[in-house]
């Protein structure tokens, strides 16, 4: 009864995939770059009240607007926050909406592709309708109306970021699930008896599954972009919140003279966006066959 | 014959997927405006009207049909091309945006042709040398066009350019003094001050715009040298260039006047596909350059709460979306023999 082949080494296969992912990736020094800032995030959000010199909330009125150096790293903010310190504990807010976002998007996108590929016909006409009207509009500007209709805050702004960026994704596993739908198992299990709920969910939705974690990767420095600028246009994370693109937006007003205020956040947003996208590029190579066989 | 009723079939099945899209384009907005928590009454009235006042705006706003009913309203409304007035200016909304839209148009159009004249010779280089050295720095270099926060990079070149080095003007579209000098006739502000002669306001716009268009220039650079290359390497792969210099032409001959040629209508759909896309950086970079265009009036009613401007912002974005896709797709039809 049990079909399935066993892998050869000892460890489950998911984890034996991984590792062999990583280990291609860590071959190109640009996806090594891309692994690494981001096992930097994890950890520095994981760890943040140990590796923060300060609270990033503390403020010092005596010590506003210091240049970097003199026991604070990068310097303080316009309240005499240490930037630092705000810097490591907004890493865990990036992580948050790179979390939530990830955990909304993936399974819409994944339900609606896969439905509208397997059922195909109306069903299929109707959704990628509505997945078109979504896709017609820069994901930033339609994020942006639904923060203005439901109010400004970080959990609004991931809200809408969900929202936004769920057509890709269905584009994605309807694409995949219409070349599952004519395989012999579906039919097989079609004439098992098997409802359609059945089939997508048991049958189509794993073998789709992995394309789409790559594409929420890819996606996902689309994300931070648009998140820091929602926190930036002052839709996103509140004050005293330490987002990242919020930090620059209340550092604007101070950039002329005290450069710190807004050059220390953006790096790291720069930062992640890049190594999200260098990852994505990476994977991309890993997982394309006709890339593989062409080197 | 056949041939001519296959086309009318087509081209009628697009209108209608353009009509179903903009249809689905306006009841998302409609549902957006209307149904969020935002009260549309309250935004007019203030917080402290008498409740008679707020029903009979409430009523007058014909808040109190149901749904369906308000949104055949909406769309009698939007078919006549009203829109409603901005609270903020009192300005019809549509008036207001068609005298910002130039200030964008003119940023994205000097931006379009950065962003094309440094992409499409970079994808060229990427792809001709794929897997050596120059092909991996346009990558690195498109990638980081990519994923740099627009809106911070805008505020380090204004720092080091214009604060430090002083080689561009600062924000806004023209410096303080020459404001009101010129008269508006066609609102795009170079056209504008050449028309009149006046070759300083000319230069001061020039010196302005520079900045900002060259940064969204290069983030909209990194997708097209991303496609260009991958449509080169795709020409580059095929057994006419090999003929071709077998025949004893010179590469850089092979590449320009055979593989490139090729490629040049799948160029123009998607450079007309990155000018839709810049508007989306123009939101954040007219914000910090204080450009007064299409993004700013969007962000300042964002703040405001000015709901009947925002909606009809993201509606224009969304038609400006389908009208560039329509576009690529005709110019395609028009400049690929094959569809013919």
């Amino acid at each position: 009864m049990d079909a399935r082949v066993q892998p050869t080494s000892r460890l489950p296969a998911p984890i034996q995939a991984l590792k062999n992912i990583v280990l291609f990736l860590l071959k190109s020094p640009t996806s090594t770059f891309g692994l690494f800032v981001l096992a930097l995030l994890v950890l520095m959000a994981a760890f943040a009240p140990l590796i923060a010199t300060h609270d990033p909330y503390a403020q010092d009125l005596a010590n506003t607007l210091q240049a970097p150096g003199n026991g604070h790293l990068f310097g303080t903010d316009e309240l005499g926050r240490d930037i630092f310190s705000r810097l490591v504990f907004g890493a865990r807010i990036t992580l948050t909406i790179i979390f939530l976002v990830s955990i909304v998007v993936g399974p819409i996108g994944l339900v609606i592709g896969t439905t509208a590929g397997y059922l195909g016909g109306k069903v299929d006409t109707v959704m990628m309708r509505i997945t078109d009207i979504f896709l017609s509009f820069p994901s930033l500007i339609l994020s942006l109306a639904f923060v203005a209709a439901l109010g400004p805050s970080l959990n609004n702004a991931i809200i809408a970021i969900a929202l936004t960026s769920w057509p890709p994704i269905a584009r994605l596993a309807r694409a995949e699930a219409m070349t599952f739908r004519k395989a012999d198992y579906i039919s097989a299990a079609r004439l098992q008896g098997a409802s359609a709920t059945r089939i997508i969910f048991k049958s189509i939705m794993p073998m789709c599954l992995p394309s789409v974690l790559i594409r929420l990767t890819l996606n996902m420095a689309t994300v931070i972009l648009t998140a820091a600028g929602l926190g930036f246009l002052g839709l996103g994370a509140q004050p005293p919140l330490p987002e990242w693109g919020a930090m620059i937006a209340t550092g604007r007003k101070y950039m002329l003279d005290s450069w710190w205020l807004v050059t220390f956040p953006g790096i790291s947003i720069l930062s992640v966006s890049l190594a999200f996208n260098l990852l994505g590029d990476g994977l991309r190579d890993a997982l394309d066959p006709k890339q593989v066989n062409r080197r | 014959m056949s041939q001519r009723r296959i086309r009318f079939y087509g081209a009628a099945g697009q209108i209608g997927t353009i009509a179903v899209t903009l249809l689905g384009l306006l009841l998302l907005t409609f549902f957006i405006g209307r149904l969020m928590p935002a009260d549309p009454v309250r935004a007019i009235v203030g917080e402290d009207a008498t409740r008679e006042t707020y029903e009979q705006v409430y009523r007058s706003l014909g808040l109190d049909r149901p749904l369906w009913e308000q949104f055949f309203y909406y769309l009698g409304d939007v078919f006549t091309g009203n829109f409603g007035t901005s609270i903020r200016t009192g300005q019809p909304v549509i008036q207001d945006i068609l005298h910002v839209m130039p200030a964008t148009i003119e940023l994205a159009t000097f931006a379009i042709l950065i962003g094309a004249g440094l992409g499409v010779p970079l994808g060229v280089l990427a792809a001709v040398n794929k897997d050596r050295w120059p092909d991996h720095v346009v990558r690195v270099f498109s990638l980081f066009g990519h994923s740099m926060p627009i809106f911070w990079t805008g505020m380090i070149a204004l720092i080091v350019f214009y604060a430090h080095l002083g080689l561009v003007g600062g924000s806004g579209r023209m410096d303080q003094f020459y404001i009101g000098l010129v008269e508006e006739r066609t609102g795009f502000l170079l056209i504008d001050s050449l028309m009149a002669g006046e070759l300083d306001v000319f230069w001061s716009a020039v010196n302005h715009i520079i900045l900002p268009a060259a940064l969204l220039g290069y983030s909209s650079s990194a997708y097209i040298t991303r496609m260009t290359r991958s449509f080169m390497l795709d020409q580059l792969g095929q057994e006419y260039v090999t003929t071709a210099r077998v025949k004893g032409l010179s590469r850089s001959q092979t590449i320009w006047q055979h593989a490139f040629i090729n490629i040049r209508v799948q160029l123009v759909t998607i450079i007309a596909l990155a000018y839709g896309s810049l508007l989306e950086g123009a939101v954040l970079i007219e914000t910090v350059f204080a450009w007064p265009g299409f993004g700013q009036y969007l962000t300042s009613n964002l703040i405001t709460g000015d709901m009947n401007a925002v909606m009809t912002c993201v509606l224009i974005v969304g038609v400006i979306f389908i009208g560039l896709n329509l576009l690529s797709d005709v110019l395609y039809r028009i400049f690929d023999p094959r569809t013919r």
